[in-house]
Order: C-alpha cells, then structure tokens, then sequence
C-alpha cells in the first residue's frame, strides 16, 4: 500500500515537473515581455539592461532551474505586469474563479440530472426529443459567442442582467465572495450558464444513457414485475444506481470547467484566474503564466491522484498489483 | 481444425460481422428521423464545401480579385459604390460572405477530420498499448494523459504555433497555420479516445477468445489488431462523431483567442470571430450567415453523433 | 425628530461639497499597470495616474501647454541651458502636505533613476536644484528650447511621503519586492485613490484640498475605473447603462451609438499616424536573391498602390484621416502640403514598377500587429489586396504586438506596421526615433535599416538649434529630404472617440488622456 502512493505520488510530481519544462520552453514563443515594460522611448541600453536582469538572456532551462528553486521556497516572483508577488495576485482571483466554476458545476450538475432522468424515463416522447436537441444548440455554438448573445439578449435588449464584472463583493478573511450581495448573484447568472452548459450536455446523456441502461436491468424488470409504483422504481432504484458514475465524472471535470472559464472570463471581464492568465499571455508576463500553468497542473495532477488513491481502497486487485511492484 | 473449416470460419466471419451491422444500424437509421435529416444536412453541407471552387461565384482567397470599397454590402442590395449585388452580402474586406462561408467551411472540416483522425489514430494505438502491455508502458502512457490534459488547448495550439513559425519558411506560413490548427486540436483530443479503448482492452483482455488466441501463440500485435481494435471501434466511432463537432468548435474558440486560420483565408471560426465585432453595428449578416451555418453542421453532426452512441449500444438494444 | 433627521440630511449635503454627488464610471478595454508615476510611460497607466497626480506644466484638452504646479517658466537669459520654474504656492498634497521645491527635485530625480521609464522623455535634464522654497532650476545638457514640452507626464510626488514608505526607488521587477508606490498615491491631483484592485476596478473621490477645485469644471465627485477587455462587452456595458463613458470605441458602433439618444460622441484628430516600414538594405529577410524593396521607385510604386480613400472609408468608417507623411497633424513642422497622398493609382504604380523592372512582381511578407492600432489587422489585409493589384505578392503575418515589436526592433522585417505618436508636438522626436541610423540611442525604432549620414547630422543640429525659425526651416529641409526617399509609406491618422451619455460633457484630448476635472456633468 504505502510503496503504491509513493510510487503515485512520486509519478505526479514528475508529471508537475514536465509540465513546468515544456511551459518554460514556449514562453519564449509568446512573445517579448520586455516590449510591453518599456515605453517608446526606450534605447537598446534599457532593453538588454532589462533582459539581463530578469534572466531572459538565459537559456530557458536556466530559467527554469531559477523558477523551481524560487517556487521551493513559494517564491513566484513579482508579475512583470503589474509588480506586485504573483502568489498575491492568483489569491485575489482564485475566490472569483472558484466561485464561477462551483455555480456553473452545480448548476449543470443539476440541470444535468434533471434532464437526463426525464429524457431516459420518456426516451420517445416529444418534450425529451426536443430537450435532446434544444440542449446541443448550446454545444453546437463557440462559447465566446454564446456568451456574447446572452450579453446582447439579457443586458443590451431587456437590461435584467449585468454585462460584466462581479457586482459587488464582500470580503471574508481574504476571500471575496459575491455570494452575498443582489448585485453578486446577478453577475453570476450569465458567466454561469455560459460556462455550465457544456458540461450540462455531457452529464445529461451520461444519466440518460445510464438510467436507460439500468432501466433494462433484470432488478428493475423483477421489481417492476413486483407491482413498484414507477417513480419509485425509477428514482429509488434506478437513479441511485446512475448516480456513482455520474459524480466521478463531474469530479473530473471540475478541472476542465476552469481551463474553460479562460474564455467566459475574458467575455464577461469576470475577474478570475482565467482572464489574468489571458491578459497575462498578452503581456508576456512569465511569472504568472508559469504560476497559472502549475496551479492548473496541481489541481488536475492532484484530483487525478486522489481518484487513483480512491479506487485503490476500493478495488482489492489493485492493492496485489501494487505489492508486486513494490518489490 | 482442418484447411478447410479454418477457410468457412474466415469467410464467414467478416461475412456475418458486416451484415449485422449493416442491418442492425440501418434498421435503427430508418426509424430515426432526427438522424435522417442530420445525415442530411451533414451530406450537403461537405459537399457544398468539397465543390466551394465549382459553386461559389467569387474566389475570397484571392486577394487580388477583392475591392474594398464593395466592403458591408447588405445581402442583395446593390453596393453603394460599385452597384454590385451579393446573395448574403459583403465582409469588411469586401468578400462575398456566401462564396467565404463555402471556402471557410472547407477548411473548418477539413482542419476537423484531421483533427480528429490524428487524435484518433494516438488514442487507439497508445490505448490498446497502455491497456494491453500493462505494466511500466501503461504508466508512461496514463502520465502523459495526464500532463496533456492540464494543458488546456489554447497553449497546446501557441507552444505548437512558435514552435512552426520558428521553422517554416515565410511563404508557407498561411498554409502552416492550418496544420497547427490541427496538430493543436489533435494532440489535445486524444486522451479520451486512449482512455476509452484502455479501458475497452482491458475488459477484453480477460475474455476468453483473447485468452484463447495467446495460448495459440498469437503475437500481442495481431492479438491487438485482429481481436481487440474491431471490438473497441464502436465506442471510438461514437467518440469521433461528438470530436469532429468539438474540433470544428475549438478552432472558432482558437480563433477568438488569436491563434486560428489567418485571416487572409478565414475558417468558419475566422469569420465569426470577426463577424462578431459587428454585433452592434447593425451590419448582422456577417456575424449571421456564418454562425447559422457553423450550427447547422455541428448540431447535425451532434445529432449523428446521439443517435449513433444510442444505436451502437449493445445494452440499449 | 424631523428636525433632526433634517439636519443630518444637510450635514450630509455640506459634506459633499460644493461638487454635485456625481460618479463617473469608466471604462476603456485595459487597465494601468502601476500607480507608481515613473514606472510605466504607456497610455492607459498614465491616464489613469493623471486624475490623481500632476505634473509642473499640463498639456490641457486642447493640446497647449497649460501651468499646473509650476505657475511660470523661463529660460535664463544668459545661460540658455538654466530654465527657472515658479512653483503654485499654497498646493497641498493628498495626505495634507505642502507642495514645496522639494518634491520637485525628488520627483524628477526620482524619473531620471535608471529604473525609470520616464528618463527617455526628459534625458535631455542634467540637474534639477531648489533655489527657494516654490523655484527649481533645471539645467540641461546643451540648449533645450522644448523642455517645458517634455514635463507634462512628469508627475509630482511628496518626498517625506515616499521616504517614510521607503518607495524612494522606482519599482523595479527583478527586485523581487513590491514598491509601496505602485499601490498607493499622494499626489496633488484633482482626485484621491480610495480603493483598487487592479485589473477589476479602482475608485477615486474628489480631494478637498484642492488648489484647482474653483477654477476647473470638476463636474464629477467619485469616478470609478473598470476595465473591459472584450470590445462587444465594452459596448454592451455602456448601450445597458452600466458604465457612463468609455475609450477605444470599435469605428463600427460610432453609428449605433450616435442614434441612441442617451448617448453621444466626441471625437478628435489622434496624436498617432499608421505607417508601413519598409526594408531598405541589400538583402530581403523573408525571401532570396535581390531586395526589390531597395529601388527607391520601388516603394513608389507601393505607396501609390495604397488606396487610402478606400481604406478611410470602409475598414475605418470615415475615422481616420489618410496620411502622406508620418507625422500627426498638429506636431511642429506640419503642413498640409506634406501631406499630400502619392497619387497616381493601381495603373500608374504598375508602371512605376514596370519601369523599375519588377514588372513581373515579387513577394514579401507583411507583418502586422493585431491588437495594437485601430482595425490593424484590417487595414493589413486590405494592403495584402491593393498590392495584388499591382503584382506584388504579399504574405500576411497577422501576430499579438508582445511578437511583432520584436520583429521591428530586431530588423527581422521587410514590410511591417506601425504607429507613432509624438509626445513633444515636434518633429524632432519623428526623426529621431525613426529616420536617424539605429544607433545605441538614436533609430531606436527605426526598422528599415535606412541610413542618410546627411540627414543624421542634421537630426544632432536641430537638438541644439535655439533660434526658432531657422530650426524650423531645417526641420522642412528635412522632411523633403525624409518624404523623396520614400522609406515609410503612411496611411492614416487616427480619429479619437471617446463615447459617453449624453449628459457627460468631456472634453477630448489629442493624446487619449482623460483628464475628469475637464469634464462636466449634467
């Protein structure tokens, strides 16, 4: 057991490793940070005075080597763009992007279920074909447009909803939160559909596929055959059994729902880690590009660990597998 | 096993497998309306595109042949300027958009079917091998999954984008962005096709017809290719559906980014992107005519793409 | 009990001062990236800093030059290198310090340091010394008839201030440690900071301290800054009402906005030309064999191919004004004739070319920013078309501006874009950045690799020249020798829109910086 988690948690630390190396090597594909530091006005003096000093005249392993032996020590350097520790600035954003991603997890988590039980229960009916289809219109569209239609549609046209922005937040021991105000939730509604309803569309046809699955179990026949009422076959029975699979993959892609509020953050100005990291590339500001990309890497590195560690507690087989490679 | 008998079983089997396929799926395709109509509209759409140079009245790659002062004609009204007339308008470039929509969906489906074949061809062959040879392979192979997927595919499309402008010569660079395109979307898609024909081989591994045939003495390859791949394609066929879709979308998302197809020759993705300055100045066609056609093609191949993962199930049937 | 509730309402209302409770939301698709007054010389940074910080001579809405904290300047009679500044007496800082001689060699010191990125602008400054408590000289090194017209983005801070915060150096990335500057202001400025967050929203009020609260519009008490980036997000914010006045205004929705009677336009010529640079050396950096680009008739030949109408009229929507030389309007040494456009037209530029014995054509890349200048990547492409026209093949390098200024500056293009504007109104700056030889500090941007020993010796000649008229004289001498070698062939100059509601009265300046206490509110 304990040579399977080193072995575990040694492989995902040499994943983070990696991942660090080949940022490091396209950084310099970006583009020039010191371009966007200096003003017009700047002579070939200043640019390579500060190139020297921020290292870029440095083969990028050099670079890396310095970035690794800083980040030991939670060190991430300043920002090139706004000067100030990235460590501050991710924590600043982190509350925004975590809050946006758990409303729109939730919501398509949810709506996810909802849908699909009803469009597994009533495969042939007309309202579960229409929810079927109606739900890939939204799949069918790049999100940066849909989300600019909802702007169009909710702010410009019927003004309910803001167009940007957070609203107003509250600050909670170094956490804000928009959880607590109208103007908060409001600013939620748009950011939250727009990044949740992939995810919806995905959750959907698992429960669907499953329940419809499960539905043709000789359990569920026999207890049909029993004289069940059908909501209790199809909820107590059914449904519980759709629900294992369907967590594990929402866990999963709690990862992706971030990587993706790259592109809802930069349409509805939600200030979170994903829209620094854009404005970030667009500044060239390696520090925090390199902070992003390993934050990211740890949360995937790190639920993909946990889930590997899970099933190893729960599947036996796996527990002789790991004693034979331990030796 | 006589020559002979081996010489029924080989004729047959094939035989047999295409015919239950064959029937099985076009018995549920009649009775799928949604899916005829798809398949329809899909039909159309790539033919349209394959026949863009024979259709479209203008050629929008061709820079010369563009005037600019027949930019934000409205759809068949005769420009202000020129007196010329288009079916769906001009761009501000002054490109017919029916002749651009037919050109840019060309490359849109074609950066997609690469796109996804190259993904598919990783994630089947690293797939089988990871679930098949177990062991160290496995480990590799799962890590770089692992490594890949952190990597949204945005960077994967810029690191790629650097690393191509380094070293291809500046004439060919319009052509370039195109294979980046592809080699972005494909390298960040084929995980889920690895995972799933992992976890398909594993399942099949431990069947006894696999069994059977390493006791024979089969080589692991021809036990991989002969047993396993045809008994893990249907759920690969389902996943490559819903992909070409995904592809199609992730090069528009690429695009607004600022790493999709230049815009001298704009995909369907190009097009919306710039299309969708023009959101509130009133010139709706160029946003419009792209966007319902980029719709109409990824909702069909969706729509394809559900009934097909419902008709291939075994356990639905 | 009414009573009292009554005179806490008019406790409230003489709190407010004499300025209306009114806030101003803004918006613009970036943020500043400092606060610190000498880190950052770019648009946006100083924009934002100039509500709250000053500098000794302004250059108001309408381009003159305007006393702020210093109330009058001159240059010594006898010594034309000793200029004497008189200070504004009575000017209090944010935090209630007084204004004194003080600060201002500390500030300007402070903008000369090497980590500065304000040093370029005033480098011409040798020392600065108080001679009494509201006086400074500043000497410099030779004559410098424009050095008042090189201070209004010198912005003043207090000494004991930035002594007692220890952010007496600029901020300085590599450093490692944040300077308290780049957070904090104590200026004298019009408005106070009272909270930031940077890239989200920064939220001023107005300083009651105020030297200048009677004499200005000060329409405004509160503004409150956001950023947003995503231009179809900008418009909707302000087409919903949720901000009140917004730069960078995509040329297509001028029109939208202008028929919403809730909303308006201003607008003005822009302190910035568009240019193509063109290689002018022996070899092509993209391509073999002979550099075509290096036959004077050549890039003729190209600049008449451009048809800037077109482009005015359709990529731009009227908001440009086509260009014949790269200088913007207003800048010393401008003049309408110079800015005639080449004419002649796609037959004629064939011929040239014809003549020159490319007849036939060639081809070459053109590198182009995409989010840098208004419509750029559009005005690019229709480039790419109008040198089809004429033969030449053109290959379009559309790229983010963090990896096309490296190409400029690197000499790694044969046909790029750019944009200049000129801080001093003079077009001393154009030459020396652009036309002189790259050299260390001369040519900085200058791309083309053109070189003109004459013209060089003349760009020294007129850093030093103090008699006027015989500098400008030089100065056309100059430019006919810049505009017949046809290095540059320019497009356009920008049109500023600035969009608000209606009942914002701002008053649009020609460099993009908002100055709040201009504005009124209605």
């Amino acid at each position: 057991m304990l040579a399977y988690i080193i072995r575990r948690v040694a492989q995902s630390i040499l994943v983070l490793l990696v991942t660090g190396f080949v940022a490091f090597s396209m950084f310099s594909f970006v583009g020039d940070p010191v371009e966007n530091m200096l003003g017009q006005e700047r002579t070939q003096a200043d640019v390579d005075r500060l190139r020297e000093q921020l290292g870029l005249d440095q083969p990028f392993v050099v670079q890396y080597g310095k970035f690794l032996q800083q980040a030991a020590q939670g060190n991430f350097g300043l920002s090139y763009r706004q000067g100030r520790p990235v460590s501050d600035i991710l924590a600043e954003r982190l509350p925004a992007t975590l809050e946006l991603a758990a409303v729109s997890g939730l919501l398509a988590l949810m709506g996810g279920i909802g849908f699909g039980i009803f469009t597994a229960i009533r495969r042939r009916g007309v309202g579960a074909n229409v929810i079927m289809t109606l739900s890939l219109v939204g799949v069918s569209l790049p999100t940066f447009l849909i989300g600019i239609l909802l702007i169009y549609v909710f702010s410009v046209e019927l003004g309910w909803l803001p167009s940007f922005g957070r609203g107003d937040v509250v600050e909670i021991g170094g956490w804000t939160t928009g959880f607590l105000t109208a103007s908060g939730l409001k600013a939620l509604v748009l950011p939250a559909i727009t990044l949740g309803l992939y995810q919806m569309t995905l959750i959907m046809r698992l429960v669907r596929t499953e329940m419809l699955e499960v539905l043709r179990m000789d359990y569920i026949r026999f207890a049909r055959a029993r004289g069940l009422r059908e909501r209790a076959i199809n909820f107590r029975h059914a449904l519980k059994n759709t629900l294992v699979p369907v967590i594990t993959i929402t866990g999963l892609q709690l990862g992706s729902i971030i990587a993706f509020a790259i592109i809802t953050e930069t349409v509805f100005q939600w200030p979170g880690v994903g829209l620094l990291f854009i404005n970030a590339i667009q500044f060239v500001d390696i520090p925090v590009m390199a902070a992003y990309l390993m934050m990211i890497s740890v949360m995937f590195v790190g639920i993909n660990l946990i889930v590997d560690l899970l099933y190893f507690a729960i599947d036996p087989r796996l527990r002789i597998d790991g004693k034979a490679g331990g030796h | 096993m006589s020559d002979h008998q081996a010489e029924i079983e080989t004729r047959r089997t094939p035989g047999r497998l295409a015919r239950a396929w064959d029937s099985d799926l076009a018995y549920s395709f009649r009775h799928a309306p949604v899916a005829m109509v798809s398949a329809a509209v899909v039909l159309i759409l790539v033919l349209s595109a394959l026949l863009a140079p024979w259709i479209a009245p203008y050629d929008p790659f061709d820079p010369g042949s563009l005037n600019l002062m027949n930019g934000f004609t409205p759809p068949g009204q005769p420009n202000a300027f020129t007196q010329e007339t288009f079916v769906l308008g001009t761009d501000d470039q002054g490109r017919d958009v029916f002749s651009t929509i037919l050109f840019g969906m060309r490359i849109s489906l074609f950066v997609g079917f690469s796109a996804v074949l190259l993904a598919m061809v990783i994630g089947v062959v690293l797939g089988l091998l990871a679930g098949y040879l177990g062991g160290w392979v496995e480990s590799v192979i799962m890590r770089v999954a692992d490594i890949q997927l952190t990597f949204p595919a945005i960077l994967v499309a810029m690191l790629i984008f650097g690393i191509a402008k380094g070293i291809t010569p500046p004439a060919y660079r319009d052509q370039m962005a195109i294979w980046v395109l592809i080699l972005a979307i494909g390298l960040s898609d084929w995980v889920q096709f690895a995972r799933v024909v992992r976890g398909a081989t594993l399942v099949e591994k431990s069947r006894d017809y696999v069994q059977a045939a390493r006791l024979v003495g089969r080589r692991p390859f021809s036990i991989m290719i002969r047993h396993i791949l045809p008994n893990v394609l249907n759920p690969v066929l389902v996943i490559a559906t819903i992909s070409l879709a995904l592809a199609i979308i992730a090069e528009a998302t690429l695009s607004f980014l600022g790493v999709g197809a230049p815009p001298t020759k704009p995909s369907l993705g190009t097009l919306i992107r710039i299309g969708q300055g023009f959101m509130f100045s009133g010139e709706w066609w160029i946003l419009l005519f792209p966007a319902l056609t980029l719709l109409a093609l990824a909702l069909s191949i969706n729509l394809l793409g559900d009934w097909l993962r419902d008709a291939l199930n075994p356990r639905l049937r | 009990m009414t009573k009292h509730m009554l005179l806490a309402a008019t406790a409230l209302t003489l709190t407010l001062g004499a300025a209306q409770a009114e806030t101003l939301r803004w918006a613009r698709s970036g943020d500043a990236l400092t606060l610190d007054p000498h880190a950052q010389n770019e648009g946006p940074t100083l924009a934002l800093m100039h509500q709250m910080m000053e500098p000794l001579v302004l250059r108001n809405p309408a381009g003159e030059l305007e006393a702020a904290l210093a109330t009058d300047w001159s240059v010594s009679p006898d010594n034309p290198d000793v200029w004497t500044f008189t200070l504004r007496e009575g000017v209090k800082f944010h935090d209630g310090a007084d204004f004194t001689a003080e600060d201002v060699v500390f500030s300007i010191n402070r903008a000369l340091t090497e980590n500065s990125d304000m040093k370029g602008i005033i480098s011409s400054v040798a020392s600065v010394e108080a001679t009494g408590d509201h006086e400074v000289q500043i000497t410099t090194k030779g004559p410098n008839p424009l050095l008042p017209a090189a201070l209004p983005n010198i912005l003043m801070i207090d000494k004991d201030w930035a002594e007692a915060n220890d952010t007496v150096d600029v901020q300085d990335v590599e450093g490692g440690e944040e300077t308290f500057a780049s957070q904090n202001v104590n200026g004298t400025g019009p408005y106070q900071l009272v909270s930031r967050e940077a890239d989200v929203k920064t939220e001023m009020t107005v300083f009651d301290g105020y030297w200048g609260a009677d004499g200005f519009a000060m329409g405004y008490s509160d503004i409150v800054y956001t950023p947003i980036q995503n231009p179809s997000t900008r418009m909707a914010a302000l087409f919903s009402g949720e901000v009140d006045f917004i730069q960078d205004v995509p040329v297509q929705d001028l029109q939208r906005i202008e028929s919403d009677p809730n909303l308006k336009i201003v607008s003005s010529p822009q302190n910035r030309v568009i240019f193509f640079g063109l290689n002018v050396g022996d070899t092509l950096v993209n391509g073999e064999g002979e550099n075509p680009l290096a036959d004077p008739a050549v890039r003729e030949a190209m600049n008449m191919a451009i048809n800037r109408d077109a482009i005015q009229q359709v990529v731009m929507r009227g908001q440009s004004i086509p260009a014949g030389v790269i200088m913007p309007p207003f800048v010393n040494g401008w003049n309408e004739e110079l800015n005639t456009v080449p004419e002649g037209g796609v037959e004629a530029a064939k011929a040239k070319l014809e003549e020159a014995g490319w007849g036939d054509g060639f081809t070459v890349q053109l590198d182009c920013p995409n989010d840098r200048y208004i419509n750029d990547e559009a005005i690019c492409q229709a480039a790419v078309g109008m040198m089809a026209q004429i033969g030449v093949t053109v290959n379009l390098n559309a790229q983010p501006k963090a990896q096309h200024f490296p190409l400029v500056n690197g000499l790694e293009s044969d046909f790029y874009m750019l944009g200049w504007g000129v801080p001093s109104y003079d077009s001393e700056y154009i030459f020396n950045f652009l036309y002189h030889t790259k050299e260390d500090l001369y040519g900085t941007w200058n791309g083309t690799r053109y070189s003109n020993p004459e013209l060089d010796e003349m760009i020294k000649a007129i850093a030093a020249e103090v008699d006027l008229d015989k500098r400008d004289a030089m100065i056309a001498e100059m430019w006919e020798m810049a505009k017949s070698d046809t290095v540059y062939l320019p497009i356009h100059h920008q049109v500023l829109n600035w969009a608000m509601k209606s009942g914002v009265g701002a008053a649009v300046d020609a460099d993009d910086q908002v100055k709040v206490k201009y504005f009124t509110a209605e």
